[in-house]
């Protein structure tokens, strides 16, 4: 088979997945006052992933990422779930978040709220998924 | 708030998200399964009787009041559903051990049959109609996987035409609600019924009803059955057995739910509808189990006779006509299920599904023969057997409200009902044994699972009585919406 001339697209790929791979975590973090998410955060990531995908190719992203998406899907639900649990075990309904305001040393007075952990779960389950379903699709086998 | 009303949903869905991180455990998922069902089963039990002695149980997630946030309300009505729920996934799991195949059980068969329970309990328990839509699709999403699993043939070409109703109605579903939400700005069910009944039910209201009476038929069978012969036919015993016995179950439900919560004040135009549409699904299921002589063909349009039935029940809107249809709904889930899983096994043991080519069975298995003419019996509706109570309340029902066409209708297709079965009886276990030059084959391990489910069918007929009282609760509640709507909102006044 010849070899296909992607040089422009591989380089390309090398600069543009750390943006937005930083894009990602800015929606994610951005996400619990201002439009952004566990939900968009995961798809921006998971578009980091697929944008290498094609660059380079499936075998050699599996390489380096050797993590079965399947289980990243079933434990992000499971943070999810579980977060939800936790608020129960103290007496409250379940999904039940809270908050405080903490002084951390580089970022100042920062809020610190329980959804966050829940959001990082909604995020691994839609980046398990998305990827998942991407990788059916694109195996021959 | 009660945050037990939660935990059904969540104990099977945690259960199978562990199962899928432990992918390659088969041992260890079949006790998982097992151990999760029986905690749900204890679980649903105490909220009986917490219900039972302080009312609606309700929980607001993540303690936003209603109608702002999702509400999960736990009325007997839904809890006596998710108990038969558990008790028939436990022996449809019980079976599956033994018949379900080591290639689907690694390909995740024990995760996908838990989210198909979740998405059921959820759509028994869930207060808010967008949240029964999500519940829905959880439901059918494993149900799409669970049909085409192991990929044979006849599977696939089932699971298309499956999945293509199924994802039409899912998308008028989302039309009826967005409909239902431009009119009375809530999703919340107990919030819709005081909207609509402040509103008054007026034309355009109605035709709304009318839209999801039309969405929860396909999900139900009721009428729109064309797509299920061939789906309830097409995957394993095991699958086969818990989809007849509990998805089109969960339609019944919805439509139970929204017209005698929300859409219950034009009768004459809704439950007159629903009624004539049952009556049609009565009749032509009972002459599609009459006229085949396919065992698989036969017990699947037993399947659409009874939810003819149920709805028949619901259609006259009076306590008889509804104690009969909770009476029947139990019923149905334990019998359909046992009737699939002795089809099946009766498949397993001949290797052929048609009629003429074995007989004489009941000399070999005269276990499996004799729990078969129990199944029978109690699926017809004869006493003492499980069904008899909820026909005689459901004719009643039928009468008093002055759809006497509907419960005559009912009573006859019994009778085509008790031939269609009685077919099987006579020609598959009666007569000469035709299977001399087969060794006998093993049921070691199936019987079980069909002990059960025979003995449950029999409790369940002579001892009616006992569960009355309960019976009695869920119909009150469905009688008087109020109960429902003070159980969400307390003491405030919502308007």
């Amino acid at each position: 088979m010849k070899k296909s001339n992607d040089v422009i697209i591989r380089s390309v790929t090398k600069v543009a997945v750390v943006i937005i791979l930083t894009f990602a975590i800015n929606l994610f973090i951005s996400g619990h006052h201002q439009p952004g998410g566990g939900f968009i955060g995961g798809l921006a990531f998971a578009s980091a992933l697929i944008l290498l995908f094609l660059a380079f190719d499936i075998e050699t992203v599996r390489n380096h990422i050797p993590l079965d998406f399947k289980v990243v899907a079933a434990v992000g639900v499971l943070i999810s779930v579980l977060t939800g649990v936790g608020a129960m075990l103290l007496d409250h309904p379940f999904l039940f978040q809270a908050f405080g305001y903490f002084k951390l040393p580089i970022f100042g007075k920062t809020e610190l709220a329980t959804a966050v952990l829940f959001d990082i779960g909604v995020a691994l389950a839609v980046i398990g998924t998305s990827i998942t379903i991407i990788m059916t699709i694109g195996d021959d086998r | 708030m009660n945050n037990f009303v939660i935990l059904p949903i969540i104990i099977p869905i945690i259960a199978g998200m562990v199962m899928v991180i432990f992918r390659k455990r088969i041992i260890f998922h079949r006790y998982l399964s097992v151990c999760s069902i029986i905690a749900v089963g204890i679980v649903t039990l105490l909220l009986i009787l917490q219900i039972d002695q302080e009312g609606v149980q309700t929980l607001q997630l993540g303690g936003w009041e209603a109608p702002f946030g999702v509400s999960m309300v736990a009325d007997m009505f839904a809890a006596l559903l998710i108990l038969t729920t558990c008790v028939v996934a436990l022996c449809c799991l019980l079976y599956a051990f033994r018949s379900i195949g080591q290639e689907r059980e690694n390909f995740y068969f024990y995760p996908l049959f838990m989210f198909l329970i979740t998405g059921v309990i959820g759509s028994f328990m869930t207060g808010d109609i967008f949240n029964l839509f999500v519940c829905f699709e959880v439901m059918l999403v494993s149900s799409y996987v669970l049909i085409s699993l192991g990929g044979t043939g006849n599977q696939l070409r089932e699971s298309i035409k499956y999945i293509l109703v199924n994802i039409i109605s899912s998308f008028l579903f989302l039309v009826a609600i967005a409909f239902l939400y431009a009119m009375t700005g809530t999703l919340n069910f107990a919030h819709l019924s005081i909207r609509v009944a402040e509103a008054g039910q007026d034309g355009l209201m109605t035709v709304v009803a009318i839209l999801f009476l039309i969405v929860f038929s396909l999900k139900a069978g009721l009428f729109l059955f064309f797509w299920l012969p061939g789906s309830y036919s097409a995957p394993p015993t095991a699958i086969a057995a818990i989809f007849a016995a509990l998805l089109t179950k969960v339609g019944i439900y919805a439509i139970i739910r929204v017209f005698t919560l929300v859409f219950y004040h034009e009768p004459e135009v809704t439950h007159l509808l629903i009624g004539i549409l049952a009556g049609f699904t009565m009749i032509l299921g009972a002459v599609g189990a009459v006229a085949y002589w396919d065992i698989k063909k036969i017990i699947t349009y037993n399947v659409i006779v009874g939810v003819g039935f149920i709805l028949a029940g619901a259609a006259s809107l009076t306590a008889e006509g509804l104690t009969g249809s909770l009476y029947y709904l139990i019923h149905d889930m334990v019998v359909k299920a046992l009737i699939f899983l002795l089809g099946g096994t009766v498949i397993h043991l001949t290797g052929t599904s048609r009629l003429k080519d074995f007989s004489g069975l009941i000399r070999l298995y005269p276990g499996l023969g004799w729990m078969f003419f129990i199944a029978a019996l109690s699926l017809s509706g004869i006493p003492p057997f499980s069904g008899f109570l909820g026909k005689i309340f459901i004719t009643r029902g039928t009468f008093e409200a002055g759809f006497i066409w509907l419960g005559i209708i009912g009573l006859l297709t019994s009778l085509m009902v008790l031939y269609s079965i009685m077919k099987i009886f006579i020609n598959g276990f009666w007569g000469t044994d035709t299977s001399e030059e087969n060794e006998k084959r093993t049921t070691k391990g199936l019987l079980l699972p069909l002990g059960i489910l025979t003995m449950l069918t029999i409790t369940l007929g002579l001892g009616a009585e006992g569960i009355h009282h309960y019976v009695d609760l869920a119909v009150e509640g469905l009688i008087n919406p109020g109960n429902y709507i003070e159980a969400v909102f307390g003491t405030r006044s919502v308007h």
